[in-house]
């Protein structure tokens, strides 16, 4: 760590993890409700569960942003922080603000949350990923607005970088998207239409440029490759992101009232998306093999790998299978669709996000690295969560295709309710493999609390 | 990659491309929105409808069933429940008395809230869930069962 201010980021990182775990107890909730219909019922109903789940995973990774671009955007612009204050202050407002949301829907029924909180004077609640209350949506706008501030007037006072650049779009963009939001017409098909402009142009697509802006940093560091090589990958990787993501959003638009062109257009283009992630994780492998300097964190240098690959496998290859439209007009909205959300978000920007951590939380503790012991640990805690989400995936698409096959191709189509019975014993194994994530997040959280050797900062 | 590919030239095919895109993606936008009254049942929008949608939203119906195919999936379809269930001989009645039978209790089985609905409210939605199942989903689903 180079510059003082960079320490806000550690609470940002704190705090993420804190409610990663929430999220994962909260789908292993789910995961059992999904057997035993009835657990829990009535104080912690499916739908209340989903939320927490979904909702702490995006307010986590915001942070986990956030807390990535307090830590990068000083070192790259060579100078403090514009305001390390109003950082911790937009901090504590979020913070605050998620475990309050969180607090509302395990407490209070939802439609009193909605009355209460202004429902009526701005329609934004109840749609999937944007159940949160106005206050919240209000709170969030005026966060990313504050912390763009922030990073902006950093970087205009110091270096101007490339990857500050990009990562500055990335957050600019999800900002903007986010504003979608707001907009809810009372006509359910252009309801459906503008909520993937907040959904998709998010992850499969500003995101991405957060992604490989955080990757390129952390490879820079961790390799000592000259920038130069680095920069022109990462632009190369951004354009094919935008290029192939943006109009790949009809991949979303075949079954929901819109336009049948999208079934060609949406198809063409979202086929074309694992381009950049495949070019991910040619870079990561790339540039690690092309090292300069053996950096001391070997953990560091791992999840960057695995970032590239798992990216590449869950948004990539798991995307792929189910985007085109005559394949999609059968897996459409099953556990095939569940299966491949779980791990091309894992894959991209949870690991991600696990990179940056693994990378600047031993600086910001004040040492290079962490001791070998603590390392090997969050190596075991890498490969336990890893394999837990590939084995994750593989269950629910196995469900997913029996399900297919049961309820929507069969010449004798079963009920919903009867197909989901048929497949129980995977839903069973998914919970036993979420358990073992548990176990992983357990010992990640393990290692931040190992001592052992320290190598000097 | 070396040699006369610079970083600028990337840099510039860049913002070219993304403003090229975008551009595209807005025009492609506009031509949905001119062919969605053909698609999108709006004849049939009235207020009960809107109001139903209201009703969906603020009872987080979406955090179990799909709509369309989206939502989620612990529960079933409802794009086309009003068909599966009767259609105009008896898809109203049949959403309406399914909602207020809510839950059914039946040991270990996934169970829905009982959400107190007014008989106001019940119309509401369920002209909603049959004003969604004449919406022109290119023939998805598949078959009747969602
Ligand atoms: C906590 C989860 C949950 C929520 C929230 C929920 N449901 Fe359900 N719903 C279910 C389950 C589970 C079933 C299937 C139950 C069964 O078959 O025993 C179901 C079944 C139905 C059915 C019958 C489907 C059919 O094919 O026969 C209708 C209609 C329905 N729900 C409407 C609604 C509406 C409208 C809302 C919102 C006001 C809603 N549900 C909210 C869980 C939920
Ligand atoms: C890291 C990037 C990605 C993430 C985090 C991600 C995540 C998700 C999630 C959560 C959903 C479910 C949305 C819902 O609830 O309705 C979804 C749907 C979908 N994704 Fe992705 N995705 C990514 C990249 C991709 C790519 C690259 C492709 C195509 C090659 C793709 C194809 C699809 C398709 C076709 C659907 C719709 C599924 C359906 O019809 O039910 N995704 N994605
Ligand atoms: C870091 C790990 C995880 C991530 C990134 C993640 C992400 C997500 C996402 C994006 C969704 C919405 C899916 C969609 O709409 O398609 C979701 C839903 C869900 N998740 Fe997770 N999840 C994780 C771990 C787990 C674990 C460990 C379990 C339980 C074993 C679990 C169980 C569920 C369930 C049951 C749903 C609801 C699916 C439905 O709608 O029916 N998740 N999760
Ligand atoms: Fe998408």
């Amino acid at each position: 760590m180079q510059y003082q201010s960079q320490k806000v980021a550690k609470l940002y990182f704190t705090a993420a993890i804190v409610l990663f775990t929430a999220q994962i107890l909260f789908g292993l909730v789910m995961g059992l409700q999904y057997v035993i219909g009835d657990f829990l019922f009535p104080a912690i109903p499916f739908n209340v569960a989903r939320m927490v789940h979904t909702n702490a995973l995006i307010v986590w990774l915001l942070m986990g942003f956030m807390g990535a671009a307090y830590y990068l955007i000083p070192e790259e612009s060579e100078t403090e922080l514009y305001s390390p204050k109003l950082a911790v202050w937009l901090f504590w407002i979020f913070f605050v603000a998620a475990i309050a949301t969180v607090l509302g829907y395990l407490l209070v029924p939802y439609a009193s949350l909605a009355k209460w909180t202004g429902n009526d004077i701005l329609e934004t609640m109840g749609r999937e990923f944007l159940e949160q209350p106005l206050p919240t949506k209000l709170g969030i706008v005026i966060v990313a607005l504050g912390f763009l501030f922030n990073i902006v007037m950093t970087v205009l006072k110091g270096r101007k970088t490339a990857i500050s650049m990009v990562l500055m779009l990335g957050l600019a963009g999800l900002a903007g998207f986010f504003l979608f939001s707001f907009y809810n017409p009372g006509n359910i098909a252009r309801d459906k239409y503008y909520w993937w402009f907040v959904v998709h142009l998010w992850v499969e697509g500003v995101w991405e440029l957060i992604l490989a802006a955080i990757l390129a940093f952390v490879l820079i560091k961790v390799t000592g490759v000259d920038r130069e090589v680095i920069d022109k990958w990462l632009y190369v990787i951004i354009t094919l992101a935008l290029v192939t993501g943006i109009i790949g959003t009809g991949h979303h638009f075949y079954w929901i009232g819109s336009a049948e062109f999208w079934q060609w257009w949406g198809g063409v283009f979202s086929a074309l998306e694992p381009i950049p992630f495949f070019a991910m994780t040619v870079f990561a492998f790339n540039m690690v093999n092309r090292r300069r300097r053996e950096h001391p964190n070997r953990v560091a240098t791992l999840w960057a790998m695995g970032t590239g690959v798992m990216s590449f496998l869950g948004a990539g290859v798991w995307g792929f299978m189910h985007t085109l439209a005559p394949v999609n007009y059968y897996t459409h909205g099953t556990q095939v669709t569940a299966a491949h959300g779980h791990i091309a978000f894992y894959g991209a920007y949870v690991m991600v996000v696990l990179t940056m951590i693994s990378y600047a939380m031993p600086l910001l503790r004040g040492r290079a690295a962490n001791s070998n012991k603590a390392q090997v640990i969050e190596m075991w805690s890498f490969w336990l969560m890893t394999v837990a989400m590939v084995f994750i995936t593989l269950f629910l698409t196995a469900a997913g295709i029996l399900q297919v096959w049961l309820q929507r191709v069969s010449s004798t189509p079963l009920s919903y309710m009867a197909a989901q019975d048929q497949v129980a014993l995977f839903y069973w194994l998914r919970e036993g493999a979420g358990v073992v994530f548990l176990i992983g997040l357990m010992v990640y959280i393990v290692s931040f609390f190992c001592n052992g050797k320290e190598k000097a900062a | 990659m070396g040699g006369s590919f610079t970083t600028s030239m990337a840099r510039n095919i860049f913002y070219g491309g993304t403003v090229f895109f975008v551009l595209l993606f807005l025009a492609l936008t506009y031509r949905n929105e001119q062919i969605l009254p053909t698609r999108d049942n709006r004849a049939n929008l009235t207020e009960q409808v809107v109001a139903g949608k209201r009703i969906w939203e603020t009872r987080n119906c979406v955090g179990c069933h799909t709509l369309l195919g989206e939502g989620a999936y612990f529960a079933p379809e409802l794009g086309n429940v009003y068909k599966r269930r009767g259609g105009a001989a008896g898809g109203t009645e049949f959403i309406k008395a399914w909602i207020k039978a809510q839950p059914t209790g039946t040991p270990g089985r996934r169970q829905m809230p009982q959400f107190n609905l007014s008989e106001k409210e019940l119309d509401e939605i369920a002209a909603f869930l049959k004003y969604v199942s004449e919406i022109n989903t290119s023939n998805w689903p598949p078959n009747i069962e969602g």
